[in-house]
């Protein structure tokens, strides 16, 4: 009972065999008829001239990352004529070649000969690359708002006379001291910039006020300037007698707010 | 009501600056008693049953409205006779006795035009009438009489029926129509539908407001909630301009009237771009901007192109203003000679003049609409920023002080009239608006919330 069952295997899987070498060797529309079970095929008459067999074509790795190679092998055998697609032409019997696919590709390898063709294909697996790691975290840097905190904010403001735009030995003094730190500022901060605010006191009229805001922020800056402050790191506006400090009429009110006042640039 | 306004002004006079006011007193004299202006009696008037209700009301809006013009000279009431005509057949013309020497006076028979036209009143003319009620309506019976005429007939001007409602509105309305009947007899032109742009910091922020030009229907124009101010307004009033710093930099925008949408203006980058002023025929606006250092005069076109300098000198120049009847000459404020004083010239930079002495601080010129004259402020004779409301007459260039006292007087204005100025006062703690005529009376306070700076009196958009 045994035997017999092991027989019948052997004789179905003969016969599958056969059918499955046919269809991979011909291309037929339809199943060949089941031929009788016999013990033994006899051997093909020989062939005038002998197929193409291509023994080997692999690629190297399967699977890539874009911008990434792979290398493509192969081994034909018979062949009269020897083609991969894809833009790789007619190529020897052995060989290999580099590819650099940019998406998923499928290489055909076509050996003719007269007495027959042999194709088969490999495909190179393309895959986009992962998003690179994030920057490394910045060193901590000093921040020139920070430093413009510390060392400037609570320096004071340049002050004026009444109606003028000169630069007074205060005015020097606190110009000087801003000069130094600005200096040191934008060596450590080089983004950071600065405004030189011009201001009035509430007397003159608004109108002239803001040209005399003006005057007074442009001396502030062309003090910094003369004392080595990088002229494009300083903008100046005018705001003439709009932003007081105070707003008594009294001539110490009056003074804090003839004022140059720096500040960060937004 | 009114006069004690006046008098409030010129109480501090009496303390401060007491050279400069003889001076100044004997000009404004000079111009209110001016022999132009018709004298003009107003009689107190009286209702019917329940029209009388609201006659205080009627007989302080018509005496207003009257004297508000600017050109009628008000006889006070207090010389009235006690005897007032109500309607034409009140008037008795007196007879002459058939058989009566030569030289003896007529008889008198009752009220007659010589009541009115003869001293102490010595009015030209004499307004007056009553009211009634008629279908649940108050209706006025009013009448002008020329009081020069010899008999009633020829001495009528006006004699027509007003009609309102019967409440305060109603008095006022037809105390209104009657004024403005009156007005037109001496050529007076109507301020109706006229505006009045200005900074307002009520909302927390300066932005631009209008108003119409008795101080009704204030209404906010921007929302920049940064600074936004000196407002300016083409001369059809289809367009106003103004300074912001809404984007940082100091910047003019120009928005339109009628939709509220901002126009493209090309603006310079800059530390100050201020003070734009439409040139009369509305295509171009003159500003200040800094300059290689200094606020200089430029104009460009109102979206901004084509900018070029006008002024070219190391001072401050601002506030440019071109004279509405030539087009070709400005006004502007320079400290070319030292302190910021009055300069007129050409657009073309010739005929360089300075108008004001060189004393004190000039700000806020303003043309008056025929060129002749010119509004300002000026600190002459004052502490710096104590600056009062002046007016030259261009041909003399006299200078006429129009406000006295330690507050702050700015920002003039001549209304398209050319009879009324708008201004500012600190008086207290707070800047507001006011109007009076352009020699110095009839003071009139327009607003009251937050700070109002900077009107400009500009003709509505037709």
């Amino acid at each position: 009972m045994q035997m017999n069952q092991r027989t019948l295997s052997a004789a179905v899987f003969a016969v599958v065999l056969m059918m499955t070498v046919t269809a991979c060797s011909k291309k037929v529309p339809a199943p060949a008829p089941a031929l009788p079970p016999k013990a033994e095929v006899p051997p093909p008459p020989p062939p005038a001239a002998r197929a193409a067999r291509i023994t080997n074509f692999g690629a190297e790795p399967r699977a890539i990352q874009r911008g990434q190679s792979a290398t493509l092998t192969w081994s034909v055998a018979n062949a009269t004529d020897i083609a991969i697609d894809n833009g790789i032409g007619s190529v020897a019997a052995d060989g290999t070649r580099q590819v650099f696919p940019t998406n998923t590709t499928t290489y055909t390898l076509t050996a003719t000969s007269a007495g027959g063709n042999d194709t088969r294909s490999v495909t190179v697996e393309v895959t986009a690359p992962p998003a690179p790691p994030p920057p490394p975290p910045a060193a901590p840097k000093i921040s020139g708002t920070d430093m413009f905190n510390r060392e400037i904010a609570s320096g004071g403001d340049a002050l004026f006379d009444y109606d003028k735009s000169d630069i007074r030995d205060d005015a020097r003094t606190v110009l000087t001291t801003d000069a130094d730190a600005l200096k040191r500022i934008f060596a450590a901060d080089p983004s950071f910039s600065v405004v030189l605010e011009g201001h009035c006191d509430e007397r003159g009229s608004a109108e002239y006020n803001l040209g005399l805001g003006d005057r007074r922020a442009t001396a502030a800056k062309d003090f910094l300037v003369q004392l080595g402050v990088p002229a494009d790191k300083i903008r100046t506006i005018s705001y003439g007698k709009d932003r007081p400090v105070c707003t008594d009429a009294t001539e110490a009110c009056y003074q804090r707010n003839r004022r140059a006042h720096l500040a960060p640039a937004q | 009501m009114k006069t004690k306004t006046i008098a409030k002004i010129l109480v501090p006079l009496a303390v401060l600056g007491a050279s400069l006011r003889g001076q100044a007193q004997s000009d404004i004299t000079g111009r209110i008693s001016s022999a132009e202006r018709p004298a003009i009696a107003v009689a107190d008037m009286r209702g019917t049953g329940d029209a009388q209700r609201n006659m205080d009301t009627f007989n302080s809006t018509l005496w207003d409205e009257l004297s508000n013009a600017g050109i009628l000279k008000m006889v006070a009431k207090s010389v009235y006779p006690l005897e007032a005509p109500q309607r034409p057949q009140d008037f008795k013309p007196p007879t002459v006795p058939a058989n009566a020497r030569r030289g003896t006076p007529p008889v008198r028979n009752g009220p007659w035009l010589t009541d009115w036209s003869g001293p102490p009143v010595s009015a030209n003319y004499l307004a007056f009438g009553y009211t009634a009620v008629q279908d649940n309506r108050l209706v006025l019976y009013g009448w002008l009489f020329n009081t020069g005429q010899q008999d009633v007939t020829s001495a009528q001007v006006i004699g027509k029926l007003y009609f309102g409602t019967l409440d305060a509105d109603g008095a006022k309305k037809v105390a209104r129509d009657f004024a403005a009947d009156i007005l037109q007899q001496f050529g007076a032109k109507s301020l109706a539908g006229t505006k009045i742009y200005f900074v307002s910091d009520r909302s927390g922020a300066k932005e631009i407001w209008s108003m119409d030009y008795d101080g009704s229907h204030q209404q906010r124009l921007t929302q920049y909630n940064s600074t936004s101010s000196m407002p300016a307004v083409s001369p059809d009033g289809k367009l106003f301009a103004f300074t912001t710093y809404a984007g940082g930099n100091p910047q003019i925008r120009v928005h339109s009237v009628e939709t509220g949408r901002r126009m493209p203006f090309y603006n310079p980058v800059s530390s100050v771009v201020e003070t734009p002023e439409f040139t009369p025929d509305g295509k171009q606006l003159l500003f200040a901007t800094a300059l290689n250092g200094w606020v200089q005069i430029c104009v460009a076109g109102t979206d901004g192109s084509n900018f070029r300098r006008i002024s070219n000198v190391r001072a401050i120049e601002v506030s440019p203003k071109v004279n509405p009847k030539t087009s070709s000459d400005m006004l502007f404020i320079s400290g070319r000679g030292g302190r910021q004083q009055l300069w007129h010239m050409n657009l073309d930079g010739t005929d360089m003049q300075q108008f004001t002495t060189g004393e004190g601080d000039v700000a806020n010129p303003s043309w008056s609409p025929s060129g002749q004259q010119i509004a300002f402020a000026w600190t002459r004779g004052y502490e710096p920023g104590n600056f009062n409301i002046f007016v030259m007459d261009v041909a003399s260039r006299k200078p006429v002080q129009l406000t006295q006292g330690s507050g702050r007087n700015e920002n003039p204005w001549w209304a398209p009239d050319g009879v009324h100025l708008v201004f500012t006062s600190k008086r207290g703690n707070s800047t507001q608006i006011y109007t009076m005529l352009s020699d110095g009376s009839n003071v009139q306070q327009l607003t009251t919330q937050g700070n109002n700076i900077q009107p400009v009196w500009a003709n509505g958009v037709n």
